[in-house]
């Protein structure tokens, strides 16, 4: 089943155009990265299917365009964590999740018993049950991105869209959370959407990648496909070698000019 | 618990008085009109339990939970924790308005809804707004917000004060006002205040929880499924109605809206599903109390009310300020 559909779309602020013209399709409980240089418009793409910047084109969600759905059905069926998340300060863990229960409360109400069961689950889950009562800023940096993805399963939306879920974590504390991601896929279903700037992450974990340069698709495909030596050198500037591990796992590592005597005097 | 609180603060406050009437006599008299027998207390003793303290305490009750729980509602719809009705310009928007049509209207008996919490609310809406634009035009964020309201209170003080110094008659009455008290309180102005302070608690109230989405960032909230412009302009609206009653019957008495949410998060947590409800029982009770204070500490001769709270919040904001310290830019 297609879990996401995007036919044309484009992001803009006011008049700037910050991405434009993809068309992407994704099964039911996949994952796909939006990888792409600084200034690409990831961000602003992720931003556009979650309806909090404007966009032009068609996003369907299971089938169904999002323009057709209101505001909260929207959120019953996307969920979203940004890049640098706010976290109250004082609030505790569990507050915090239950905003993910938002969308599916009328406006003005209080949380149910049953808004209450699924926090609880979803604490268990993510191994947070211990902190559930604890204050937000004195989670460390690992916990705090558990705490986002909680908020956001607590949502219980089939999508999930992650903009660098990643972000200030040390290689181990994102492997794990990504490794988290990818359990939810197979207990949940669930379908990822994530922006990473990690392109050996990405490549292990998503199995569809999108290249944007300038907002623009420029490659789109399995990783293989995209990470090509050529499509990095070209769209990141960058110099890299791309390796296979023994067990076919893909490496973008960057490759170094050093700095000689000679080039430092030439270039100056 | 807070109301069993709030319960014990009013009957201490009502017992008790400048007026020395023995708080068994008044134990008395109140059993005596529940059950219908004889009372200790002469007549105007009596008036002055039931018409005089009693309208009082239940003021000051009306007002402290007015002050607190705007206090609550402004630190979240903005986003900053020494957001106030003072700080952010509603309660001098509101005083100017109020002194202007003290010193400008005539007559207004005959109307329906009298012109002062009207003129007060749309004072403390515009005091609030121009406080907002301010800061936002000047790069946002929690200290130049503070700047910009001081800079919007300063100015529209100074627009009451050219009002009143233009109509020498009503000097008298515009001061004792502003200074901020409780002292001419009857039925009447309880009467006055009740519908707008429970309409803007009940609105409020309701609204708790979403302050709570507002708190993770307009992105973030929105794409929870709430329009966060939307929440912002009805719990604003609520809170500089609340504002707005309170400094029409009582003038301006400062901070209560700083210290009692704080406290309240000290004691009970930070979501405001727990801070809006507990402001409004706590702002009563801290109000109440301080009232007292204001009208027995020296007795006969009564303190403004506004020196009890500011001499006990002035030093709590600067606390408050030492714990945010990192946060405020």
């Amino acid at each position: 089943m297609t879990a996401l559909s995007l036919r044309g779309v484009s992001a803009r602020y006011g008049a700037k155009v910050v991405a434009a013209d993809v068309d992407v399709s994704l099964e039911a409980g996949s994952w796909l990265a939006i990888i792409g240089p600084n200034g690409a418009g990831k961000s602003s793409l992720l931003k556009a299917i979650v309806g909090i910047v404007a966009h032009g084109g068609e996003i369907l969600v299971g089938g169904t365009p999002t323009s057709s759905l209101s505001n909260r059905e929207r959120a019953r069926t996307i969920a979203y964590a940004p890049q640098t998340p706010q976290l109250p300060d004082r609030l505790t863990v569990t507050d915090y999740v239950l905003l993910g229960r938002t969308p599916h409360l009328s406006p003005l109400a209080r949380e149910r018993r049953s808004d209450l069961v699924v926090v609880s689950d979803v604490l268990a889950r993510l191994d947070l049950s211990a902190l559930a009562d604890r204050a937000l800023h004195t989670l460390s940096g690992g916990e705090r991105q558990r705490a986002v993805l909680a908020r956001v399963l607590a949502q219980q939306a089939g999508l999930l869209l992650l903009d660098e879920p990643t972000t200030g974590l040390d290689i181990g504390h994102a492997q794990a959370l990504l490794d988290l991601i990818d359990r939810l896929r197979y207990e949940e279903g669930a379908t990822v959407v994530s922006t990473l700037h990690d392109l050996t992450l990405s490549a292990q974990y998503a199995e569809q990648l999108l290249l944007l340069d300038e907002g623009r698709v420029v490659a789109a495909g399995s990783p293989a496909s995209v990470l090509t030596r050529e499509n990095i050198e070209r769209h990141y500037s960058a110099q890299v070698e791309v390796l296979k591990t023994e067990n076919g796992q893909l490496v973008v590592a960057p490759t170094r000019q050093p700095t000689t005597p000679e080039t430092a005097t030439h270039q100056s | 618990m807070a109301v069993v609180g709030l319960v014990v603060v009013m009957s201490v406050s009502t017992l008790l008085g400048a007026a020395n009437l023995g708080w068994t006599r008044v134990v008395q008299e109140v059993w005596a009109q529940l059950t219908g027998g004889t009372s200790p207390l002469t007549a105007n003793e009596a008036a002055i339990v039931w018409k005089v303290r009693l309208p009082r305490v239940v003021l000051a009750g009306l007002v402290g939970a007015a002050l607190a729980v705007s206090g609550a509602a402004f630190q979240g719809v903005f986003r900053n924790p020494l957001a106030d009705p003072f700080l952010l310009g509603a309660a001098a928007g509101a005083g100017m308005a109020a002194t202007i049509v003290v010193v400008a209207a005539p007559s207004t008996t005959g109307w329906i809804i009298g012109p002062l919490p009207l003129a007060a609310f749309a004072g403390a809406v515009g005091g609030v707004s121009l406080t907002w634009v301010l800061g936002r035009s000047a790069g946002g964020g929690t200290a130049v917000l503070l700047l910009a309201g001081v800079a919007v209170a300063s100015f529209l003080t100074a627009v009451q004060t050219f009002a009143q110094q233009l109509n020498t008659d009503t000097i008298k009455q515009v001061y004792s006002w502003m200074l901020g008290g409780l002292n001419t309180t009857g039925w009447r102005e309880v009467l006055i205040t009740v519908p707008y302070i429970g309409l803007a608690g009940i609105v409020l109230c309701l609204c708790a929880r979403l302050l709570d989405v507002l708190a993770v960032g307009d992105d973030e909230a929105a794409s929870l499924g709430i329009n966060p412009g939307r929440v912002r302009l009805v719990v604003l609206l609520a809170a500089s109605l609340a504002t707005a009653s309170a400094v029409a019957v009582s003038g301006l008495i400062g901070f209560v809206g700083i210290v009692v949410p704080h406290v309240v998060r000290l004691l009970a947590g930070a979501s405001y599903r727990v801070v809006v409800p507990l402001s409004l029982v706590g702002g009563a009770m801290f109000l109440i109390v301080a009232d007292h204070l204001a009208r027995t500490a020296f007795a006969p001769a009564e303190l403004p009310i506004g020196v009890i709270t500011a001499f006990t919040g002035a030093p709590f904001f600067m606390l408050v300020l030492r714990m945010n310290r990192g946060q405020i830019r």
